[in-house]
């Protein structure tokens, strides 16, 4: 059983006890520890069941490369699932449960799938559940939904917060241990700006766990001295907790810090992201030990050997009393002492490896433990925990030759390199037969802006021997600040006194010969259950490229992305193939290193502040009088003002019936305007709007349609010559910014010898719709300026003050009523609005919303960009020729609009529609056809573009679409409702109000 | 995210701060060109692996379109120049060539 030892563990505190549960049970560990190891602590070797197969599951490791070991962590509004044990820090009244069975962790339902194991090989799910078809949905899914999954989705909002910061340096140095500590030294020390991050809680890595010496002295020290020296520099940055996720273009790096992971609810941020600019990365991010795959290396009690090892040294925990070391190198070895040390038994080593030499085999054999050599563990003995272990030949096929009751099994299949950020960006690696795994090539690194090296590795990341270690971390620290502008100090490092050789034998089945029944216990990716087996079946059935295998076994697709199964399952991949290592190569690293919190990724964009909001000067009044806001891109426009009770519905009739009869106020702040300006401003936007421009008399309006080069329409708008050289550009609400880009592309990239200038002037002004019978009769009591007929008629504009204010006032309308638009500085918007709100009083003025703009404009037949318009549309297909010059030469879209299919008579033109009993028809609806289409699917002739209930007619009417449209006039269609039945339409005239344009005109 | 240096303002702008424009020095064809001409001018796009010319506008910076000369797959940047010339001017053909020998030039 696992237990904690009466003495030890570097990181814990045991005069602070915490309390925490696992699945309901009270739990105690101490300050220090992390959940993991709280775990074991208390005997809780079993932590969760597999994906697949639903065995029973222990921790493996003691970090981020954990497969098995994954809770639901916390409830409610803090429940996170899939949070990895071995890298939570435990804390007071910490809440976790295991996930990933039914109905509990001890009694699983799932567990079947385990005994019929042999009929869920690779791939099943292509294999087994194509027929037949109607099976899927009704059979097979269910029962894989109900089965499948690992940790629970939170359902709450998130209570807690996130932050994002930017941070700028030369050298980044990732990864807290000896070497990351000596290269930010040796970089800080030539003056580079250094920001030095840690995943974990501590510095120093694995050297103290591993009793290394540093100049003699034991690893602490030197961790200790160097991290004082580097707390001191005010050019170095330290940060502990921080995960380098990933590396990406030119030197940018995402960082997150777990802020509050181990303090919730203490008010400080969850995490912090950070956002990174750097000159040079340095990666001394280690290496991740390697299983072996044995028969049963995934029956709890089967644990990395490094990770046991941390368990006992940092936190004073052991996994069982007898432990059988199993191995390809010389580290697992650290292992047996470090058990031997703490009073534990180690009945044997067994070593791969025919010969065995060494100073660590010495001194194991020293100590008293048995070592054999050219051996193999032929098959783990136990169910939910470790029981024995079978021992045999390395080099035979499985033959028995002895048992060895233990609780515990350290296996040490080698180490890989931790190369993801070195690959994120394009890196290359190498495969190194010294170390039997990928490192990188330094003759290939990413590259950045100038074409130069991004990222420099060092370390046991680079596979580097220990007894160069720091003076290789010294070199790389020099190498980058000298790479960015820095004078580097002479070469200087400490050395380890007692390093240990990190070659290793490639053993990829152990025993190497074993039989397809060892083999199908052989486990490679724990969390999704692949085995040996499976990596060999996907190669029989021709799955040569490690892309493919992956996918079809699922083999590193699990949460840990193989962290410890990549290199294993290519191996044995590779031998399948009967092809080197090398050729094979490697998955795709990407980011993240390990899993990021999409709260991490939102920062503090969420809720009021999820995007920018843009307000008009009249908002506030819009707020306190009933307005209900519908978004029109960032703005907040009111949809409708609602009184005393009503449905939005029944306010939207009103505010029409109004502005027919009465007087309506719009904020038509949000308009787009663009000031063009210049001597050939004319010549500018002639080109731009498929009308012309240049003839337009000062003081005028002219309504114009702007194309794509492509041919179709893109926006509409009103435009007022100011002066000779002065156009002010109406653009639609949500096209202000995009039409401004417009003009600039064109303006810089094609006529940039044409003196134009445009400014987006669209929040300098705030906007009012006076619309009505009674406008005129508003304007003349606010007073200051004729705005009769005679003076000021329809389409043009006049500068002058109302009420005070300095105003101009554009007699544009779209609506059909006799309306003005009067902008004024936004500074005055407010006040301007009162005035009107005010004045209008007498004569029943209201505000009305966009809803009620758009019933006004589709009754008097007016198209909207985006209802009528779609991207396919062009102008012709909306009847609004006579806004097209015939004349001009060329405009932006003329070419397009002239290819034979926008010219096609068959065209989906623009109509009124109208249903014979007088309804709505709803929005989108298609108008059907005879005859189906190739995929047996009803043929279409049109589609409903715009449909309202008209307040002012009292029945539905709606624009639509329609092949050869306005030349069907009368005709009766029928279009698609959405219960699938038809209804009646007919095509009618799309102006039903005020056919000839009276109103607007008095 | 890449990093490109805006030629008017000189600021060192990060991805997000400018937009793209796609292929850049495209030839405008408009009324009475012929269809092919019309075809290669607005849909046939280069899609080098290698060095490539491209717009960008300093959308959150100072406005202004310039032209970036990079290569596609290392992301390496090789020049950054105003938008007003119909081809490669001389200087950033020289910095291509500096970097790539073997680049078969402009066209």
């Amino acid at each position: 059983m696992s237990t904690r030892l009466s003495r030890g563990g570097r990181l814990i505190d045991r005069s602070a006890a915490l309390d925490f549960t696992f699945n309901g049970k009270r739990f105690k560990g101490y300050a220090g520890d992390t959940l993991a190891s709280a775990l074991l602590a208390n005997d809780q070797m079993m932590v969760g069941r597999s994906f697949k197969y639903h065995r029973p599951r222990g921790v493996v490791a003691a970090g981020p490369e954990e497969p098995n070991a994954l809770v639901n962590l916390g409830s409610g509004a803090r429940l996170e699932p899939n949070q990895r044990t071995t890298t939570t820090e435990l804390f007071d009244g910490l809440e976790s449960a295991s996930q990933n069975h039914w109905p509990s962790l001890e009694f699983d339902v799932g567990v079947v799938n385990n005994y019929v194991a042999r009929m869920l090989p690779a791939g099943f799910y292509y294999k087994t559940f194509i027929h037949p078809r109607a099976a899927w949905k009704h059979l097979f899914e269910p029962i894989v939904r109900q089965s499948a999954g690992l940790g629970r989705v939170p359902k709450d909002r998130d209570a807690d917060r996130y932050e994002q910061a930017y941070a700028f340096c030369d050298v980044l140095v990732v990864g807290g241990g000896i070497a990351g500590l000596q290269a930010a030294l040796s970089a800080a020390k030539a003056g580079a700006k250094v920001w030095l991050i840690e995943q974990t809680a501590q510095w120093g890595g694995r050297a103290p766990v591993d009793g290394v010496e540093i100049d003699g002295k034991p690893a602490d020290a030197w961790i200790e001295a160097t991290l004082a020296a580097l707390s001191k520099m005010d050019n170095v940055t330290l940060r502990t907790r921080t995960m380098a996720a990933g590396v990406y273009d030119h030197g940018y790096v995402l960082a997150d810090e777990k802020v509050a992971d181990h303090t919730p609810g203490d008010g400080r941020p969850k995490h912090r992201l950070w956002r990174l600019r750097v000159g040079r990365i340095v990666t001394a991010t280690g290496a991740i030990e390697r299983p072996l795959s044995f028969a049963g290396n995934d029956i709890p009690g089967v644990m990395l050997a490094a990770s046991l090892r941390d368990y006992v040294v940092n936190y004073g925990v052991s996994l069982g009393d007898r432990t059988v070391v199993v191995t390809n190198n010389d580290d697992a070895y650290r292992t047996a002492l470090a058990l031997k040390a703490a009073g534990l038994s180690v009945p044997a080593i067994i070593d791969a490896r025919a010969v065995v030499t060494g100073e660590l085999a010495d001194k194991a054999r020293a100590a008293g433990i048995r070592v054999e050599a050219g051996r193999a563990v032929v098959k783990v003995k136990g169910g939910r925990r470790v029981t024995g272990v079978q021992i045999g030949l390395q080099a035979g096929e499985g033959a028995v030759m002895e048992e060895i009751a233990c609780d515990a099994v350290a296996m040490s299949g080698g180490w890989s390199p931790v190369v993801h950020l070195w690959s994120h960006c394009g890196g290359k690696l190498l495969w190194d037969d010294k170390i039997a795994a990928f490192r990188p090539d330094a003759t290939r690194p990413p590259t950045g802006a100038e074409g130069q090296p991004m990222v420099i590795v060092t370390g046991a990341a680079n596979g580097t021997d220990e007894a160069g270690l720091l003076a290789d971390a010294d070199a790389a620290g020099r190498a980058a600040a000298e790479a960015t502008g820095h004078k580097p100090k002479k070469a200087e490092a400490a050395s380890i006194s007692n390093p240990a050789s990190i070659a290793t034998e490639a053993v990829w089945i152990m025993p190497q010969g074993a039989g397809p029944a060892l083999k199908m216990k052989m486990w490679l990716d724990y969390q999704n259950d692949v085995k040996v087996s499976d990596v060999q079946l996907a190669a029989r059935e021709g799955y040569e490229s490690v892309e493919h295998t992956k996918r079809y076994t699922t083999l590193g697709m699990a949460t840990d992305q193989g962290k410890l199964s990549n290199i294993n399952g290519l191996a044995v991949l590779s031998q399948a193939l009967n092809e080197q290592i090398p050729q094979v190569g490697t998955t795709t690293f990407r980011p993240p290193y390990t899993p990021v919190t999409f709260g991490a990724l939102a920062g503090e964009a969420r809720g009021d502040i999820f995007q920018p909001l843009r307000r008009t000067p009249m908002h506030e009044w819009h707020e306190a009088n009933g307005a209900y806001f519908e978004p029109v891109g960032l703005w907040r426009r009111p949809y409708c003002y609602t009184r005393d009770g009503e449905s939005h519905e029944e306010a939207v009739k009103r505010e029409v019936l109004n502005v027919r009869k009465g007087i309506g106020l719009l904020d038509a702040s949000t308009l787009g305007k663009i000031i063009v300006k210049g001597p050939d401003a004319g010549k500018f936007l002639d080109m731009l709007y498929t009308g012309v421009m240049s003839t337009l008399a000062v003081g005028k309006c002219r309504y114009g349609l702007m194309c794509s080069e492509n041919g179709f329409l893109m926006d509409d708008g009103v435009v007022a010559r100011i002066d000779e050289e002065t156009f002010l550009c109406h653009t639609t609400t949500g096209g202000a910014d995009r039409i401004h880009a417009h003009m600039e592309d064109w303006l810089q990239c094609e006529w940039w010898d044409w003196q134009v200038y445009t400014a987006n002037v669209t929040e300098q002004y705030a906007q009012v719709a006076v619309v009505g019978p009674n406008a005129r009769k508003l304007l003349e009591k606010l007073g200051g300026m004729d705005v009769s007929k005679e003076t000021l008629p329809f389409m043009q504009w006049a500068d002058g003050t109302l009420g005070g204010f300095p105003v101009r006032v554009y007699r544009i309308s779209f609506s059909g009523e006799l309306s003005y638009e009067i902008a004024v500085p936004a500074s005055h918007g407010r006040a301007f609005w009162d005035a009107c709100v005010a004045a209008g009083a007498e004569f029943g003025a209201m505000p009305y919303g966009t809803e009620a703009l758009h019933v006004l404009r589709a009754e008097k037949g007016f198209i909207m960009i985006g209802d009528e318009t779609d991207g396919t549309v062009i102008p012709q297909d909306l009847n609004l020729g006579w806004a097209i010059s015939k004349k001009k030469a060329d405009y932006l879209g003329k070419r397009g609009q002239e290819r034979t299919y926008l010219s096609d008579p068959n065209r989906w033109k623009l109509v009124g529609l109208e249903a014979l009993d007088g309804s709505v028809i709803p929005d989108g609806a298609y108008a059907v056809d005879i005859g189906v289409n190739a995929n047996g699917q009803r043929n279409v002739q049109g589609r409903i573009t715009s449909t309202y209930y008209s307040p002012t007619l009292g029945r539905g009417i709606a624009m639509g679409l329609v092949r050869r449209g306005p030349e069907r006039m009368g005709e009766t269609l029928e279009f698609t409702k959405l219960d699938g039945s038809l209804m009646k339409v007919r095509i009618v005239d799309p102006v039903f109000y005020d056919k000839d344009g009276e109103k607007q005109n008095v | 995210m890449l990093t490109l240096t805006c030629p008017y303002c000189g600021v060192k702008a990060e991805e997000t701060e400018l937009a793209p424009g796609g292929e850049a020095h495209l030839k405008r064809f408009g009324p009475g060109s012929s269809d092919d001409e019309f075809e290669g001018y607005m849909f046939a796009r280069k899609n080098e692996k290698g060095v490539h010319f491209e717009r960008w506008r300093h959308a959150y910076g100072c406005g202004k379109w310039f032209l970036a000369a990079r290569d596609t797959a290392t992301l390496e940047v090789f020049a950054t120049y105003p938008a007003q010339t119909p081809e490669p001017p001389p200087e950033v053909v020289a910095a291509i060539k500096a970097r790539r020998p073997d680049w078969k030039g402009y066209k």
